[in-house]
């Protein structure tokens, strides 16, 4: 019966991606082609890291486990820092494609290990996470308010470093959803949400405040 | 992160860590953290004849089931009753593994497979999976010849015979052969599966899977009409069987022309043993005392033959022909009784003056050996008094040796033997020689414990295996006495008037013997007398004379080449010369068969030394004339086939409760429909959610 908990643990991890890409990506085809241009970045930035984290590992050379670990943690900081760097690229890239658009989707894969349920709802909260990222990076950048890029790789490598906790899932699970949850406010309200605005559309005020915002042009 | 941080394993503690950095391993790593196999493992499979199925079968994706440790008696009843998780996988000791507890097992649902864990050292009482009468029916007698001695009403044959191997089972059974390997099952069983306290084990669970599928069903008939069915009609035909079928090796005293029939007049003595013997699990079958020793002890008598000068000028011929497939409802002897009626061998029945076969010999009671006739031949006026001087010149040749040759009572049957398939076709004077009176002093006839350790070889601690190959145990030199013994008759019964006392069979010949058939084949005797391409046919492990599918089974080729150097003489010809003996003419060379052997090794170089055999050394078909004449539900004949299969394998892992896997589906699927609202919620109100008032600048979705 792993079928069912392979089916099951997809969709946990990957079904708001599905959504996202039903819903918003496959509509317009331009956005598919930043979600595989950007998914494309990320892909090379993680091959790059693990390039660099395959050669130290080979150089060190050891069978020692804590030394291994010490690798470890050297190529998970390593490829934040080289992620981020990978994420201003594609936004000078985007920016120098298009000045006005800015698209921002990326997929995130983790290879399945046996705790699959708790892998799968981390998988949960990582990718969202990527997509709040992306929206407050780019608008950080696009406004040259530096401190928010910092805030998000420092963000990025403690929930990368989170992870070191497993497998006590509830010190690296629920500060990561909190985190996630923070991003995601802030995401909101850098997207140009507002709290009338979810006000207005969560009571279905929407029409009238659409007729009352009409500028005539 | 994207990194996959933890490597822990499951579950299964004290086993030994993969190494982390094994980057370029070949296979699965995924794989190899969730399963671990089971390598040293022999499967029972499934073995049909005209009547019936015997063996096991697994479902087509495997049986698995929940491990349960049963070490005594008691601990079936959570496996047949108790236990909350069925079906179960039973890991069985050997000292268990009984007929009563295999029909318990049987008649269970909650079974859903065996792995026998094998007992050592053998159990005390003996273990026989064979039939309490061996080849019954396939024998000389029946209701037409001596029906009193027929389905073994005189003498019960193997009385501790319980008849598994001839059972239906419907589930998987695994024989563990590594004491190391059913320790990491026991370890991940007292892990996981152990009820604490009375309480019930938790998911997850250590559960074990075996794969063993057989394609034949019911009976040899309606599996051999499917594979011809294929055969016939299909592109790419999938046979479902094959018959157990190999070849019998025989060679002559006094060479003769293989190719033509040898003259009406000629007399010839026939020496016959059988070389294969079976078990429960495929392809294990040490076959000790079954067979190996006396096929090692009728070599020896062989070679102790040869050496008399004046062999070539006997008035009589002798044959040593070694049976395979005697275990099969005699497979070997039926099929040369039948080519020997239809002029297809270059002996004629009528040509055959006496036989002498050799039983089981190795558990000589106080050196006594026992001397077995057939009571109804022996009522005919000619065949007795020949009987009679076969006996005394067996009684003559023991004068001196350490045997001592008895007659059993002359009213007492033939035990199961080669001989009785010739006395079917004809009534021929013969005896059987044999350790036993009445029942087998074989405790483990036809069983995986019937090894070196049953016929008592004794090597003392601390040799090489050099020295091990030349060391000479004393059941070597028992074994080396009956060949003498076997020889001298042999001599006199050919017409030979010479002294016999120096006709003495070699035992560290017979030691070098027994090692390479019973412990080790590659050993630098058998290198050094096999041909030069053949790598595949010595190995390190227990050697195994089972007649299975494939042709010349290494048990086959090897006494071919231990009787080719044996008897057979070395002649200076070239490799070329050789291997084409019929470029150079010389009527000679009709009679004989030349191999090209790889020879020694010289102990300062790497490089052997091959040399030219002569011997008169043939093979000759092994297979049941039943599927020659395809009358695959014959009862005269043996039927026996082998199913094919595709994928036999074993391995354990952990498994999770079934609810936890539906509650998994569930959640994913709720959480799919539930993104998929949001998001196309979101998505509607989008223009309403991300605006501000005025400023129509960034809006990101």
């Amino acid at each position: 019966m792993t079928t069912a908990v392979f089916i099951g643990c997809s969709f946990i991890a990957f079904g708001p991606v599905l959504a996202l890409c039903v819903c918003t990506i496959a509509a317009e085809p331009l956005s598919l082609v930043f979600l595989i241009t950007g998914g494309f970045f990320w892909l090379v930035s993680l091959l790059l890291s693990s390039l660099v984290w395959f050669i130290a590992v080979q150089i060190g050379g050891s069978n020692n486990a804590s030394v291994k670990k010490n690798f470890l943690i050297f190529g998970v900081v390593f490829s934040v820092l080289l992620q981020e760097v990978f994420r201003f690229a594609y936004y000078k890239l985007l920016k120098k494609a298009n000045k006005g658009l800015m698209t921002v989707s990326q997929e995130e894969t983790i290879p399945i290990s046996v705790r699959q349920l708790s892998y799968a709802f981390m998988t949960l909260a990582i990718v969202p996470l990527h997509v709040f990222w992306g929206i407050v990076f780019f608008d950080a950048c696009e406004k040259k308010k530096w401190w928010a890029p910092a805030l998000v790789i420092l963000s990025h490598l403690l929930v990368s470093g989170l992870t070191f906790l497993n497998p006590q899932y509830d010190g690296s699970l629920v500060p990561s959803y909190i985190i996630m949850m923070l991003m995601g406010t802030w995401a909101f309200f850098t997207a140009g949400g507002s709290l009338r605005n979810l006000k207005l559309c969560l009571m279905c005020r929407d029409k009238d405040f659409l007729l009352a915002n009409q500028h005539p042009r | 992160s994207s990194f996959a941080h933890q490597h822990f394993l499951v579950g299964v503690e004290g086993r030994v860590d993969l190494p982390l950095s094994c980057s370029f391993c070949w296979g699965n790593s995924v794989e190899r953290k969730i399963y671990i196999p089971l390598n040293k493992t022999a499967p029972c499979v499934r073995l049909l004849n005209a009547t019936h199925q015997i063996g096991c079968q697994s479902s087509m994706n495997g049986d698995t089931g929940v491990i349960h440790v049963v070490e005594k008696a008691q601990d079936l009843k959570w496996v047949l009753t108790d236990g909350p998780h069925p079906p179960y996988m039973v890991l069985l000791e050997g000292e268990l593994f009984t007929r009563e507890l295999m029909l318990q097992l049987k008649g269970s649902s909650r079974i859903s497979g065996l792995a026998v864990a094998i007992s050592k050292p053998s159990p005390a009482q003996g273990f026989s999976p064979g039939l309490k009468c061996p080849n019954d029916g396939f024998g000389v007698y029946s209701n037409d010849y001596g029906p009193q001695y027929a389905h073994c009403n005189w003498t019960v044959w193997n009385p501790l015979g319980n008849g598994l191997a001839y059972e239906d089972f419907s589930f998987p059974i695994f024989l563990l052969e590594d004491a190391n390997e059913t320790q990491v099952i026991k370890q991940c069983y007292q892990d996981h599966n152990l009820p604490q306290n009375g309480s019930v084990p938790e998911y997850p669970l250590c559960a074990m899977q075996l794969f063993a599928h057989m394609h034949a069903v019911t009976n040899t008939v309606t599996c051999m009409r499917r594979s011809s069915l294929q055969t016939a009609f299909s592109l790419n035909p999938e046979e479902v069987c094959d018959a157990l079928s190999d070849y019998n090796v025989w060679s002559t005293l006094k060479p003769i022309n293989a190719s033509s029939k040898i003259n009406p007049v000629d007399e010839v003595i026939i020496v016959a043993t059988r070389i294969d013997s079976h078990s429960f699990f495929w392809n294990v079958a040490p076959g000790a005392e079954s067979a190996v020793a006396s096929f090692v002890t009728h070599l020896a008598a062989a070679e102790a033959l040869h050496k008399v000068p004046d062999v070539q000028m006997l008035p009589r011929n002798i044959m040593f022909t070694f049976f395979q497939g005697e275990t099969f409802d005699y497979i070997g002897s039926s099929r040369m009784v039948y080519d020997m009626k239809m002029d297809k061998f270059p002996i004629r029945l009528d040509n055959i003056h006496s036989f002498l076969e050799l039983s089981q010999v190795a558990l000589r009671n106080s050196s006594v050996l026992w001397v077995h006739t057939d009571p109804v031949s022996r009522r005919n006026e000619s065949i007795q008094p020949q009987v009679e001087t076969l006996v005394e010149a067996l009684i003559n040749s023991s004068v001196g040796a350490n045997v001592t040759l008895q007659e059993v009572g002359q009213s007492q049957p033939l035990p199961p033997s080669s001989f009785q398939r010739f006395l079917r076709a004809k009534s021929i004077p013969g005896v059987v020689l044999a350790d036993h009176r009445t029942s087998f002093q074989n405790r483990y006839y036809q069983s995986m414990y019937d090894t070196a350790e049953n016929i008592l070889m004794k090597y003392p601690e601390g040799l090489s295996p050099e020295e091990t190959l030349d060391y000479v145990t004393d059941t070597a030199k028992s074994l080396a006495e009956v060949a003498t013994v076997v020889a001298r008759a042999l001599y006199q019964l050919a017409g030979g008037t010479g002294n016999t006392s120096a006709i003495q069979a070699d035992p560290r010949m017979v030691s070098r013997m027994l090692y390479g058939f019973l412990i080790k084949t590659n050993n630098s005797w058998f290198q050094s007398i096999i041909k030069q391409d053949l790598k595949g046919l010595l190995g390190d492990e227990l050697p195994q004379h089972y007649i299975a599918v494939t042709s010349l089974v290494n048990t086959t080729q090897l006494v071919q080449y231990v009787l080719a150097n044996l008897t057979g003489t070395v002649v200076n010809f070239t490799k070329e010369e050789c291997l084409n003996p019929e470029k150079t003419p010389n009527p000679e060379k009709e009679m004989y068969v030349y191999t090209w052997v790889q020879g020694s090794r010289d102990p300062n170089s790497t490089s052997r030394v091959p040399f030219c055999v002569q011997s008169t050394v043939h093979l000759t078909k092994a297979a049941s004339p039943a599927f020659e004449l395809k009358q695959w539900g014959s009862t005269e004949y043996s039927t026996w086939t082998e199913s094919r299969w595709k994928d036999i394998r074993a391995r354990i892992f952990l498994i999770a409760s079934k609810e936890l896997e539906i509650i998994t589906l569930v959640v994913g699927i709720a959480i799919l429909i539930l993104s998929l609202l949001a998001t196309y919620f979101i998505n509607a109100k989008a223009h309403v959610l991300f605006s501000s008032p005025g400023d129509g600048g960034t809006v990101a979705y």
